[in-house]
């Protein structure tokens, strides 16, 4: 359990922003917290959930998790929801009118943008998100200001009327700092009241809010100009003054300690008049935001001159030291000092691999054995790797549950050199059951042709395998229902003679069953049913090894794509007709293989064999 | 405590062999000697067999949480191919400890890239001081692999502005109140890394500046 669980008030403690988040949320009598996970985000919830007296769950989607926010606030509880920055994208359609409604219950949405793009599929800003919905948004820097500001996100939403959304980034989600806790604040819930004026978003009821959104707009942006939360951190060299959010001011302090700052995180409505002031201070005033130009834009917009940002500094990516430095140094008309003693060595790319004995692996093998008929869509998780070396299996990845829709579109989009070959969609358990259903449910009613291959594999995966509604298990770990994905495709209209379950270590009858389903002409749908072998769920065997001198070199089992196999030899072969054989001989890691036998499946030869000697009888 | 200096200590490897653990008993041994401390990691897919790397920095007050490039005072290497890829981190005079081991991945495996034969004589040859030694056989010897971590920062703990004998303590703190069976393991896992390190560093005739 995390220390800052158990801390008592006044404490000083390492915490990740993720953990001094969660803590903060409990402080503030928040009574109802939801979230999908994805990261940089997903730690908020774990820990917050293991705090007492608080609702907590993991929703199904993030949109979902909004919503029992948008709910438990007004039945008038404290209310939080966590989702990374594409989360918000699922999210958005219940925040866009709840920011009209408001709030009885604070609400705070915590949305955390993976700013050079460690574990996402774009870097998007999430800040655009104030601007679009109306409502303050909070920057953090570190941990500390992360714990501080959630516990002030719920004031501040239940002062306005509004929701609020702390805006972090990975380096405040994972980044480790010291934090001084405080006590909880314990809140009854008021409950639900009876007002279909407010809560029910007729045109006309919601007609009437929309200048009272433009009210509440101005009140904020007079708060935001004298929050304490946008403070000048003075420095002596006043050649440049720089205006900056979140992390990046903790790397412009490193990188120039004596120039002057303007800190704000309470950065929207941009306090444009505190600006200005700072302004006439300094010399040049740089603004220094990750990622996009918004504080920027808007201080041009309002006539201020001799503003520079995104033309000096990149648009893309962290703030860190070694880009800031350079860039203000070039700025200056300055040689910059020089950056690394040392030059790089680049040895190779270590990319991301499945797991040793990964159930997905057979997986892709089997549709990289079928490559030339098939044309792959993919989905958003730990599967997206069937992308990489060394099966290359997956044409597509958009976003979450985007495998099924796309598959209907590429069926439905055939040219004469692809009309015969079959669609499959690749999806997650986690995945399909977030957004993937609705899109099996418009290919079976739009009579697609596709066959949809579910990797069930009891947990989401990528993010450090968290429960969803197909584990059988909540966010507490306590027993939960369990989805049937069987009868759930069924229930969407997939005829029941077309919808298989196969072990996916069976490599054969896992061949077998996607030939036999990619030749239909109608809907399919086949469920891998092996646990994930990070899981609690994955059984581990005895390991195998191979016997070299049976070994042919032909290398299937490379192809499998197992980490704990790797090539002992090398050789080239020619044979009587003149073509050149690459053969390769291989070796398992016996410390890594778990004895899935996957690869003893692949292995013509059958030089794998159980790296312990069996006793004859 | 020097105010104006900052210790910066990279640690880097592959998902599971350690890294995180190591650079969070770096971190708690700095509080407890009264700094600040930030830590800052790269995890993100990393869990798949990735590189991952954690920025351990701490002094009187810590701004960024990341580590410049070039101003790295140490450098851990839990794996020899990964102590190479972030050598240009380390400031000038600066020290890489790094384990022998070599892991390779998939994409070695399958012959689209070459393992480099010696990453320590490349990163020699780069001018940095590199201390390497092979934390595994140690960890053998000691009958239990997972020692390697404790082996490691036994390498670096005469680097350090601090005593060996407070990262030490953490290290056997952690130990004593989870797994006291361990405790006497770890402390000879943690001289053997500090002698390993010493043997490496006389080899080159360089002495520990701790």
């Amino acid at each position: 359990m995390s220390a800052a669980v158990q801390a008592k008030a006044a404490s000083r403690l390492l915490l990740s922003g993720n953990e001094a988040i969660a803590r903060g949320v409990w402080e503030a009598g928040c009574k109802v917290a939801a979230a999908y996970p994805g990261t940089p985000s997903t730690e908020i919830l774990e820990n917050v959930a293991l705090y007492p007296d608080l609702y907590a769950e993991w929703s199904v989607n993030e949109k979902v998790s909004m919503e029992v926010a948008i709910g438990a606030s007004m039945s008038g509880a404290r209310a939080f929801c966590a989702m990374k920055h594409v989360g918000m994208n699922v999210a958005s359609d219940a925040f866009m009118t709840q920011t009209l409604a408001g709030v009885v219950g604070g609400l705070v949405v915590a949305v955390a943008d993976d700013v050079g793009l460690s574990s996402s599929q774009n870097e998007q800003d999430s800040r655009f998100w104030g601007r679009f919905a109306h409502v303050p948004v909070l920057e953090p820097a570190d941990s500390q200001e992360a714990y501080d500001m959630v516990k002030l996100a719920f004031d501040l939403s239940e002062n306005f009327n509004t929701p609020v959304i702390l805006r972090l980034t990975t380096r405040v989600c994972h980044v480790k700092a010291m934090v001084t806790v405080g006590e909880r604040d314990p809140r009854a819930i008021s409950g639900f009241k009876l007002d279909s004026k407010r809560w029910v978003m007729t045109p006309a009821n919601a007609k009437g809010m929309l200048p009272k959104q433009m009210e509440r707009e101005g009140k904020l942006r007079a708060a935001a100009e004298n929050s304490p939360l946008n403070v000048i951190d003075d420095g002596s060299d006043r050649r440049i003054g720089f205006v900056t959010s979140g992390p990046a001011f903790m790397h412009l302090k490193e990188s120039f300690p004596e120039a002057p700052v303007l800190k704000l995180g309470f950065t929207y409505p941009v306090p444009i008049e505190k600006i200005r002031a700072f302004q006439a201070s300094v010399g040049t005033l740089v603004v220094a935001e990750e990622t996009e130009p918004l504080i920027e834009n808007e201080l041009k917009a309002a006539g201020l001159t001799n503003v520079h940002g995104k033309d000096i500094l990149p648009r893309l990516g962290e703030l860190t030291p070694n880009i800031l430095i350079p860039a203000i140094f070039a700025f200056r008309g300055e040689t910059p000092p020089p950056a690394t003693t040392y030059p790089k060595i680049d040895p190779f790319p270590r990319p991301p691999t499945m797991c040793p004995a990964c159930p997905h692996m057979g997986v892709y093998y089997t549709l990289s054995r079928l490559r030339k008929r098939v044309q792959i869509s993919g989905d958003i998780g730990c599967y997206t790797l069937g992308a990489g070396h060394p099966w290359n299996a997956l044409d597509s990845t958009i976003s979450m549950g985007a495998s099924m829709g796309i598959a209907l579109g590429m069926d439905k989009a055939r040219s004469e050199e692809t009309k015969d070959k079959a669609v499959v969609a690749v999806i997650g358990d986690s995945t399909f059951l977030h957004m993937g259903m609705q899109g099996l449910l418009d290919i079976v009613y739009n009579k697609g042709n596709v066959t949809a291959l579910i990797l069930d594999n009891r947990t989401t995966g990528m993010t450090g395998g968290q429960n969803h509604a197909g584990t059988g298990k909540a966010l507490d770990g306590g027993e939960a229902p369990r989805v049937d994905f069987v009868k759930l495709v069924e229930a969407l209209g997939v005829k029941p003679e077309r919808v298989r379950k196969v072990n996916p270590y069976q490599l054969p009858v896992l061949f077998k069953a996607i030939r036999e389903e990619i030749e239909q002409h109608e809907p399919s749908v086949i469920i891998t049913d092996q646990p994930c072998v990070l899981s609690e769920f994955y059984e581990k065997f005895k390991p195998y090894k191979v016997v070299d001198q049976d070994c042919t070199g032909c290398g299937n089992c490379i192809n499998v794509g197992c980490p704990a196999i790797t090539v002992s030899r090398s050789e080239s072969k020619t044979r009587p007709d003149g073509k050149v054989n690459e053969l390769k001989f291989t070796t398992i890691d016996t410390a890594m293989c778990t004895g899935c036998h996957m690869c003893v499946e692949s292995c013509g030869p059958k030089a794998i064999v159980p790296a312990v000697p069996v006793l004859v009888q | 405590m020097n105010n104006d200096v900052i210790t910066n200590i990279l640690v880097c490897g592959i998902g599971g062999q350690g890294v995180m653990t190591a650079a969070e008993i770096l971190a708690q041994t700095a509080i407890a000697k009264g700094y600040d401390v930030k830590k800052s990691e790269v995890a993100g897919m990393a869990q798949r067999g990735g590189v991952v790397t954690s920025h351990v920095r701490f002094g009187k007050k810590v701004w960024s949480p990341v580590i410049t490039p070039g101003t790295a005072d140490i450098l851990v290497g839990f794996e020899v191919a990964e102590g190479s890829r972030w050598a240009d981190m380390l400031r000038p005079g600066g020290v890489a400890m790094v384990n022998t081991i070599r892991l390779t991945p998939p994409v070695v495996s399958i012959g689209l890239f070459k393992y480099p034969d010696d990453p320590v004589a490349q990163m020699r040859a780069a001018g940095v001081t590199v201390y390497d030694f092979d934390a595994g056989a140690i960890a053998r010897e000691l009958g239990d692999l997972k020692l390697v971590n404790t082996i490691m920062l036994g390498a670096i703990a005469d680097y350090l502005p601090f005593p060996a004998a407070d990262l030490e303590e953490q290290i056997i703190g952690r130990f004593r109140a989870r797994k006291p069976a361990m405790v006497e393991a770890n402390q000879k896992a943690f001289e053997m890394g500090r002698a390993a390190a010493e043997r490496a560093a006389s080899a080159l005739g360089k002495a520990a500046n701790g």
